[in-house]
């Protein structure tokens, strides 16, 4: 039916002919999902932080939530969103329904659970060998959050990859709040699914290899980041 | 490190949405998105009025809904019982017929149940009943669901006590729709614009096409302004008088795809 290298022979043709439409799709989806995990990740360290070394009531039950929300469904969250900056939601006045700040939006609630999950998993398993520690050189909570923050930031960066992996992966969330509009929301994601409902499955699985491709990249990069940073500091 | 160049394109981003050109939201129907007629007519209207369109292309059902909600200007559909309702709840202005093209049964090339000795759409129908074919239907309240649940009525047939057996209800868009009966080699009803621009046919072919009971009509409505302040009543009327002027009706009329006219206007005069 469809060979695989007719789909690798699209992907080459959209990259060598750098096709303005995919050049502007791939900058809107590297926008909207950057963008998305860099607010996930201002909210999810410190609230990953909070739970791993906070102790007050209900602790327990809100690990249990942020982990359970790991696997909230992207067009779970689309509809809400949807529903809230509709017109006729609460939210409609802002006029942000069918932007790419609406999936921006989308995206960090889909994202901020994966990266204070994981955010509270690394925490907690070092404080659990750091805590007497720290604690015996007069550190506060608050000290105690950033100190292990610090140290921890390379495994963080695993649980923002997650969380990167998870926005630039999904389409139901964005298709629903962007509308997948030309030139406007079409990203990555809505893109290949408007190719597979036009029947164009060699271009659709193309695109899809260029999203592998640049997924890969971004990993690469900030892998090489790591490394050199890793490398400055015991110099 | 990263914080400076996120920045820098969030405001380039902001002021790439402050300085655009004034535009409308069109809530519109996969067909005529997926075939291309919006590629092809748009860029015509925008040069002439200075007005982007963006078109939100969903399923007919999903696209009254979103703008019942007020979340579009214009509404562009086929399902004309739905679109007057619309109008009569005081949701839409007026509506007026902008074009036509008509469904079509597609199948597997032999045609195993010989749907097309049939005279009739309901003869052709009728033939499924037997249970030995599958036909997938898109059960997602599509105007073109709607229009092939009547057209089961008129047959006499009630496909969905069959759902899961012969009859399958993808509850998804038309191309989904049409990729999944390719691949399960079913019948399945289509507008004849997405099949010719189809890209995924396979062996499959026009088997049952002809019938009046297969007209298409395709309606265009200007949301109500009264209702939702926020609709750009002006700019949506222009785009709606564009489509319904010689001009428009002509870029409509010209459309084509491998050869084939796909939409043929027919706004009154």
């Amino acid at each position: 039916m469809l060979e695989i290298g007719t789909a690798f022979r699209a992907a080459f043709n959209l990259i060598v002919g750098f096709d303005p439409d995919l050049v502007e799709i791939i900058g809107l989806s590297l926008q909207v999902t950057l963008t998305a995990v860099f607010v996930a990740c201002l909210i999810g360290f410190p609230l990953g932080a909070v739970l791993a070394v906070g102790r007050f009531p209900m602790r327990g039950t809100l690990v249990v939530l942020v982990n359970a929300l790991m696997g909230l469904p992207p067009v779970v969250v689309g509809l809400g969103v949807y529903l809230m900056l509709s017109r006729a939601g609460p939210l409609g006045v802002l006029n942000l329904l069918y932007t790419p700040t609406a999936m921006v939006i989308a995206q960090v609630i889909l994202v901020t659970p994966i990266i204070a999950a994981l955010t509270r998993q690394v925490i907690e398993d070092m404080n659990l060998e750091y805590d007497e520690l720290l604690r015996s050189m007069g550190a506060g909570r608050l000290s105690q959050m950033l100190t292990l923050l610090w140290d921890a930031r390379y495994a963080l960066m695993t649980a923002a990859l997650a969380g990167l992996g998870r926005a630039l992966a999904e389409v139901g969330a964005v298709m629903i709040v962007g509308g997948n509009i030309n030139h406007v929301t079409r990203v990555m994601t809505t893109a290949i699914a408007l190719e597979t409902s036009k029947g164009e499955l060699a271009l659709a699985l193309g695109l899809g290899i260029i999203l592998m491709a640049l997924s890969i990249a971004l990993n690469a990069t900030l892998m090489g980041f790591r490394r050199t940073a890793e490398r400055l500091a015991y110099a | 490190m990263r914080l400076p160049i996120l920045a820098a394109t969030l405001i380039i981003t902001a002021a790439r949405v402050s300085a655009a050109e004034p535009f409308i939201i069109v809530q519109s129907t996969t067909s005529t998105q997926n075939s291309g007629l919006y590629d092809s007519i748009l860029p015509e209207f925008t040069a002439a009025s200075g007005i982007a369109v963006r078109v939100v292309a969903v399923g007919t059902g999903q696209a009254i809904m979103n703008a019942r909600n007020c979340d579009g200007d214009v509404l562009l559909v086929h399902a004309k019982a739905a679109e007057e309702k619309f109008v009569a709840d005081g949701a839409g202005v007026s509506r007026s017929d902008i074009m036509y093209n008509d469904f079509v049964i597609v199948g597997p090339h032999d045609d195993p149940a010989g749907l097309s000795d049939a005279k009739t759409v309901s003869k052709a129908f009728d033939k499924l009943e037997s249970g030995d074919f599958v036909f997938t239907s898109r059960g997602d309240d599509s105007g073109t669901h709607k229009k092939e649940m009547a057209l089961w009525q008129m047959a006499g047939v009630d496909p969905t006590q069959a759902s899961g057996t012969w009859y399958r209800e993808t509850g998804s868009g038309m191309g989904a729709t049409l990729n999944i009966a390719i691949g399960m080699n079913a019948y399945a009803m289509t507008d004849r614009a997405t099949w010719i621009a189809f890209g995924n046919k396979a062996d499959h072919k026009i088997v049952f096409e002809g019938d009046n009971a297969l007209f298409n009509q395709y309606g265009v409505i200007l949301v109500n302004g009264e209702r939702c302040p926020s609709v750009k009543a002006e700019e949506g009327q222009a785009f709606i008088d564009w489509l319904l002027s010689e001009t428009g009706q002509s870029a409509i009329g010209a459309y084509r795809r491998q050869g084939q006219q796909l939409f043929f206007p027919n706004a009154r005069k």
